[in-house]
């Protein structure tokens, strides 16, 4: 049985990863999951300089999910070369490395200073709901997207995945942009912005007042815009949103994305990711499918 | 330190006051590794709540292998787990975040309301080492106190004066003379805000247990910071992580 998928000319072991921000850099959930059994790690965005992130309470629960506004705190590119990319590469997997900043300068610089590090993958966030600057302010307007794409697309010397926000009327519109931009693959969908009132302290539930929506609550979501970006541009997916399991992988493979991503997952389960690599050997086992690629976008 | 997850099974559960309940928890390895101040994440079996329950630990039996945790009902999570009955499966991960770093000092416990239950654990395991003075604020109703009298000496406050000094856990020190060179608490924020200030006027140090709202409660999502007067190791701001570099922080450490 081939579970080995390929995205934008890197070969993954299998198409399960983490979605950015719910894992860190591995080195927590390290102590429970063998990263040598996922597909790849996607780190939490990092910028050029340290980000002290937003105040707290920073996360509410939410049904079927949570509302987060963490504000991509992170230690800046300096330590995260240094510390988290040789404990990364300790392990057999790949590496992907979210990018996140407030101008495109921002986030060139940073791209810039990962061209020689033994990383597979970029992720650029431009779909964060949760900062002032930057973050989705370029992933709401397609012009934005595409010219800060081509900007990336200059400095980086990996592949380059724009993560896409929900948080727009028209994904593929986003996706077409990227695309025309440069882009290598797509990442979707980054959190739904959402907002939680706590009726007792009658004040929003996050300091942020707003959040980004996660969890299985979102998943139709998720699924309906990778099945739209699929069918829309030839960029390869990594499609995520309330995965829990190896049958929602499935699902989300079904309707076109070649990776799949466990976020808000993790915080229920911290094996869930593994538990996702043998669920989804069990429905290809089950089925009885030779090359897990035969059923990437199959359902038209 | 080493962190389990485990289906665990319940031992034992009964309800110790209005609201309260407590539970006794049968491991394999986490009592083994457990110290007082430390905590588990207990996961729902509803699936329709995402994350976590931060529960501190109470007790220890570590030869037993046996967890208690002393909880408060507050919403649907905490509801589920009240309804469980021994010999049903808990989910739990422990366990996390650091204990009290215990000194070798004439030690004042003082825990305030769902704050008082680790201080059961701590006075157990200090009783042997130091004198242990424990003062517990209570809105009314008491819960855990013969625990706490056969591990030190025991002094309450509560708000509507029905048993103790009427008042805050510093007004039952005040008022009880209670004298220690050693401060551990747990409770509400303005209660360890108070207790920062009184620790810092007399120059004694004070060991505070925080909390926050927690998502994977391993250090890994930056959910549950607190401000630190130090840069802190994970991310190089001054934001330390409750669940892995706390829960315990020396009150000069952080702001409240």
């Amino acid at each position: 049985m081939n579970t080995k998928v390929n995205i934008a000319g890197v070969e993954f072991k299998n198409p399960v990863m983490v979605a950015s921000g719910t894992f860190g850099s591995g080195a927590e959930y390290s102590e429970f999951v063998d990263l040598n059994k996922l597909g790849a790690v996607v780190t939490k965005g990092v910028a050029n300089v340290p980000w002290p992130g937003n105040p707290t309470p920073r996360i509410a629960e939410t049904y079927g999910g949570m509302i987060n506004a963490i504000g991509l705190q992170n230690p800046g590119i300096d330590v995260f070369c240094k510390r988290d990319i040789p404990f990364l590469k300790q392990f057999d997997t790949k590496i992907i490395v979210n990018v996140c900043g407030h101008t495109t300068e921002e986030y060139c610089e940073v791209v810039e200073r990962l061209a020689n590090e033994p990383v597979d993958m970029l992720e650029i966030n431009i779909s964060c709901p949760n900062v002032k600057e930057g973050g989705i302010a370029f992933g709401q307007n397609p012009k934005s997207a595409e010219d800060i794409t081509r900007a990336i697309k200059k400095y980086a010397k990996q592949p380059v995945c724009m993560k896409l926000s929900p948080n727009v009327t028209d994904i593929t519109e986003m996706a077409k942009a990227v695309e025309a931009g440069g882009a290598d693959a797509v990442s979707l969908i980054n959190t739904i912005t959402g907002m939680k009132i706590d009726i007792n302290r009658q004040t929003f539930a996050v300091a942020n007042k707003t959040g980004g929506l996660s969890g299985p609550a979102i998943k139709p979501v998720a699924v309906r815009m990778v099945y739209q970006v699929a069918n829309a541009t030839k960029l390869p997916i990594i499609g995520m949103g309330g995965i829990q399991n190896g049958d929602d992988a499935i699902e989300f493979m079904l309707a076109g994305a070649t990776g799949v991503s466990l976020g808000t997952a993790n915080f229920n389960n911290p094996l869930a990711t593994v538990e996702t690599v043998a669920g989804i050997e069990d429905y290809l086992k089950r089925k009885n499918i030779a090359d897990i690629n035969d059923i990437i976008g199959i359902v038209k | 330190m080493a962190k389990f997850k485990e289906i665990a099974k319940v031992e034992k559960q009964e309800c110790i006051a209005t609201g309260v309940y407590s539970m006794w928890i049968k491991t394999a390895d986490i009592a083994k590794e457990a110290i007082a101040g430390q905590f588990i994440s207990v996961y729902c079996k509803d699936g329709s709540k995402m994350l976590p329950r931060p529960i501190s630990i109470c007790e220890v039996k570590k030869e037993e292998g046996l967890l208690r945790i002393v909880y408060r009902v507050v919403g649907g999570g905490t509801k589920e787990m009240s309804a469980y009955v021994a010999g049903d499966d808990i989910d739990i991960l422990g366990p996390l975040g650091n204990g009290f770093m215990q000194r070798d000092k004439k030690a004042i416990l003082i825990g305030g309301g769902i704050g008082i239950p680790p201080m059961v654990e701590l006075a157990k395991e200090l009783k042997d080492k130091c004198e242990v003075s424990i003062v517990a604020g209570y809105r009314d109703e008491l819960f855990l106190i013969d625990e706490l009298k056969s591990h030190g000496e025991v002094y309450v406050a509560t708000e509507d004066g029905s048993t103790g000094t009427k008042g805050t856990v510093i007004d039952a020190i005040k008022e009880q003379a209670v004298t220690g060179d050693v401060i551990y608490a747990c409770g509400p924020t303005p209660m360890l805000r108070a207790i920062k200030e009184y620790a810092l006027a007399n120059d004694i140090e004070a060991q505070l247990s925080l909390e926050e709202k927690m998502a994977c409660g391993i250090g890994a999502c930056l959910a549950c910071v607190c401000k630190s007067k130090d840069i802190d190791e994970h991310s190089q701001v001054h934001n330390k992580r409750i669940c892995k570099d706390g829960p315990v922080f020396l009150a000069q450490e952080v702001e409240l």
